[in-house]
């Protein structure tokens, strides 16, 4: 492929989306960077650069529509194509028991986890259908899958996550558009260490008991998932698409 | 570098559609390969497409139900390189298209035998391979029909679901011996099998094509592409997985 291919990223300020981001921009993408912290952003970019890639940053907040919006129109107006989009924003939240959750709290990570995600396709969709295809990837969660204790308004997001994916890759299938989703375990990022600091009692001793249930033995490396992420978009998955990967070392199977 | 370089890996059913776009698509990995199928001639012929791109290929013939023929095979593999990295366990038959009540005993038995017993002997027999060198990387062919129905295919969706429960077992056996374990999921794909099994019957060739979403059957060579992944180190936080590979299909 000698043509360039485009790809956006929101979340990609840190953690996965930072991982992914390189990872697209190693496979020969330019990356449009997109995240609410702007200095994570930067980093991101920064680190692209270094490596010889192509990437800009744009400070969205996925909660925002026009955000989304203007955050596709400007990706096509650098590049004037995208061809793979790693929708990753997203937060677990604070843990807390449903009883004790406030409504806003709960509005507010539907909104960024699932209505966010729901935006970025709704923007995108039409740009890759009109220019003949691409491919998607949504950040959903072993949590879009099974539930947890103590964070319901993350796991009923991220189940929608992986429903509005398997609906939305079903409407575009016939287009060349292909859709799919990758569901994390837990995953060394930072948002996970600030999770396991939010935790009663000490960090590193949550920390174990996850990794004590986890049947690999050990947490994931962002780069793990972005490894899925890329393949996913690649022509290698050409029949693949309304399909949640798994990347968790194990857990889902238990 | 390569996804596979370096790597020895055993593909059965190597002779089938999938199988053999599976041996090419290892081969080009850079993974040597050994290639097991219950027909010579399916075999050899794997191996000289495997030649032909410039791979490296030993044959072994045997019937994947056998477990003494799988073991002296895979016993051949380590003896001959020292190591197995890699095995992907695609042997399968569909087995006649009968409603359940007129499903023949004798058929239920081989689809159970190839689909079920034999990934479970092949499987046997590579993690103690495996697990002795403390890594390596296993797929197993289940289906779309590992994860729901579809009429008068009983034998198959049973023995494709197990196959599914199996390789999650086994991945939970041997996730933390480096050893992982995941599976496929195809829908149909366009190879020998699926035109078999509908060659009296255009009604359901039609609807097996409308079952897909995006329009069209599968290919082998886009099976061929996941079952490399997924034996890469790039998918290595990802076991116990089933990976559809279906147009859609499991999405409705």
């Amino acid at each position: 492929m000698s043509e360039r291919r485009v790809a956006m990223v929101t979340g990609a300020g840190s953690g996965i989306g930072r991982a992914s981001s390189l990872a697209f921009a190693r496979a020969g993408a330019a990356v449009i960077v997109s995240d609410i912290d702007e200095e994570g952003g930067a980093g991101t970019v920064e680190q692209i650069q270094e490596e010889g890639g192509k990437a800009a940053f744009m400070r969205v907040d996925v909660t925002e529509e026009d955000d989304v919006r203007d955050l596709v129109a400007r990706a096509v107006e650098l590049y004037g194509r995208i061809d793979w989009a790693h929708n990753n924003a997203g937060h677990g939240g604070s843990p807390q028991l449903i009883e004790d959750y406030s409504r806003a709290d709960w509005e507010r990570l539907l909104t960024l986890n699932l209505t966010g995600v729901w935006s970025c396709l709704r923007h995108q969709i039409p740009q890759m259908k009109a220019q003949g295809g691409g491919a998607i990837v949504n950040t959903a969660s072993t949590f879009g899958m099974v539930g947890v204790r103590g964070m319901c308004a993350y796991v009923a997001a991220k189940h929608g996550v992986v429903g509005l994916t398997k609906a939305a890759a079903l409407e575009c299938a016939e287009d060349g558009v292909r859709i799919n989703a990758i569901c994390p375990g837990a995953t060394r990022t930072p948002q996970l260490e600030t999770f396991f600091a939010e935790l009663e009692g000490d960090p590193r001793v949550a920390e174990e008991a996850y990794v004590e249930r986890e049947p690999i033995g050990r947490l994931g490396a962002p780069e793990e998932i972005a490894e899925a992420v890329v393949w996913l978009c690649s022509d290698a998955a050409s029949f693949v698409t309304g399909h949640p990967l798994v990347v968790d070392g194990g857990w889902l199977a238990q | 570098m390569k996804a596979l370089e370096g790597k020895v890996a055993l593909i059965t059913g190597a002779g089938g559609g999938i199988g053999t776009a599976a041996a090419l698509a290892f081969a080009r990995g850079g993974a040597r390969l050994h290639l097991l199928d219950a027909e010579e001639e399916g075999a050899d012929r794997a191996a000289a497409a495997v030649r032909e791109v410039g791979g490296e290929a030993s044959t072994a013939v045997a019937d994947v139900s056998d477990h003494a023929a799988v073991a002296d095979a895979v016993g051949a593999v380590v003896e001959a390189h020292g190591r197995l990295d890699c095995a992907f366990n695609n042997a399968g038959i569909s087995g006649p298209l009968r409603e359940f009540l007129d499903y023949p005993d004798e058929d239920m038995q081989r689809v159970l035998s190839v689909n079920l017993v034999g990934v479970w002997n092949c499987m046997q027999e590579e993690l103690r391979a495996m697990v002795g060198a403390g890594a390596g990387a296993i797929v197993n062919s289940s289906s779309g029909l590992g994860v729901v129905a579809s009429p008068s295919m009983s034998a198959y969706v049973a023995s494709k679901h197990a196959v599914m429960g199996l390789t999650q077992a086994a991945a939970l056996e041997y996730a933390s011996k480096g050893v992982r374990v995941n599976a496929v999921l195809p829908g149909v794909i366009d190879t020998a099998m699926p035109a078999r099994l509908t060659e009296d019957s255009p009604d359901t060739r039609r609807l097996m094509l409308a079952a897909h979403p995006m329009g069209r059957l599968g290919k082998a060579e886009e099976v061929a592409a996941a079952a490399v992944w997924l034996c890469s180190d790039a998918a290595s936080f990802v076991t116990g997985h089933g990976m559809a590979i279906d147009g859609g299909y499991l999405s409705q």
